[in-house]
């Protein structure tokens, strides 16, 4: 299985889904108009991922900005994560939120009480908007 | 064309009296939707110095332009006409408030879809902070899409951010279609 990349772009956040290492990492914005179609390949993948998954599966997610059409994508992105985790996979998400960004805490709260899977909370100093 | 000279200094004075810092009205792309993002966030970082202020208005803005481009009639007036546009037509200003900023948007929209969006912000500003946060959750984990691909979020989100309550007014325009003004104060 081909690792996914999608390079960042001023609305659509950078993607880079690992298989090899399990690695699978969200950064940047994700603001686009429609985000439907920005975010099915990534769930496409992450699908074809679970058949064979690795033994460890870690989601970062560092977003500066995502916009409410994004919100139910990313949801859908860890739902995928969920059946990975039920057949006995260790899988994790990563939370990073900026120190100040008490909004982007608690929008990674929400998910957490959402999804069946153990979210990390972690606190950087300043997301890169470049 | 001396009338039409002064009706630039009228148009200045009023944009300087209101505080207006950055003002759009015209026909909204995906790209075009970008460049006023682009523009917006130079102008907050060079006036804000609060970093959490400045993610708030932006965040706003980032989704009252969203609304702007998919809730929108494709309707513009010239001259007490109501016409119909490509793409979606409508304008946006960003103010400086003695509390913080403004955000305002003004579009037409299908008369039909008046009342339901009414009750929707009504609701909203019926809602407590915790209230809000609660339905907004409901919204997001109850899997389901909205026609606009959002889920009905934005303007829960935009109420969330602001902290205050929206204020907004439609003024009927012709049988089928009327103006939706949306003012949101985001306190800083």
């Amino acid at each position: 299985m081909e690792p996914l990349h999608l390079d960042g772009s001023p609305k659509t956040p950078y993607v880079h889904f690992d298989p090899a290492t399990g690695l699978l990492e969200l950064k940047g914005r994700s603001i686009p108009e429609n985000s439907i179609d920005f975010y099915k390949p990534l769930i496409d993948w992450i699908d074809r991922y679970g058949r064979q998954p690795n033994a460890k599966t870690a989601l970062h997610v560092q977003l500066e900005y995502f916009n409410t059409s994004s919100s139910k994508c990313i949801l859908d992105v860890f739902k995928k994560l969920e059946p990975i985790r039920a057949s006995g996979h260790e899988v994790t998400v990563l939370w990073h939120y900026e120190a100040d960004d008490e909004d982007m805490l608690e929008a990674g709260e929400d998910y957490s009480g959402i999804i069946n899977i153990p979210f990390k909370m972690i606190q950087i100093a300043e997301v890169s908007g470049d | 064309m001396p009338e039409l000279l002064d009706s630039i200094h009228d148009l200045y004075d009023g944009l300087e009296r209101r505080r207006i810092m950055l003002s759009f009205k015209g026909s909204l792309t995906p790209e075009l939707i970008t460049v006023l993002l682009g523009l917006v966030e130079r102008k907050l970082d060079g006036i804000e110095v609060d970093q959490r202020s400045r993610k708030r208005v932006f965040n706003v803005v980032i989704e009252c332009l969203q609304n702007l481009y998919h809730h929108n009639g494709h309707l513009r007036a010239e001259q007490g006409t109501v016409q119909q546009t490509k793409d979606p037509h409508g304008m946006v200003m960003i103010a400086s408030t003695d509390t913080g900023y403004s955000v305002l948007t003004g579009n037409f929209m299908a008369g039909s879809e008046v009342d339901h969006l009414k009750d929707h912000l009504d609701r909203i500003n019926a809602l407590s902070a915790d209230d809000l946060r609660e339905w907004y959750r409901a919204k997001l984990a109850d899997g389901t899409y909205s026609s606009a691909g959002g889920g009905g979020l934005g303007m829960i989100d935009i109420a969330r951010r602001s902290g205050g309550k929206l204020e907004y007014a439609f003024v009927p325009y012709d049988q089928d279609s009327a103006f939706f003004s949306l003012n949101v104060n985001v306190n800083t």
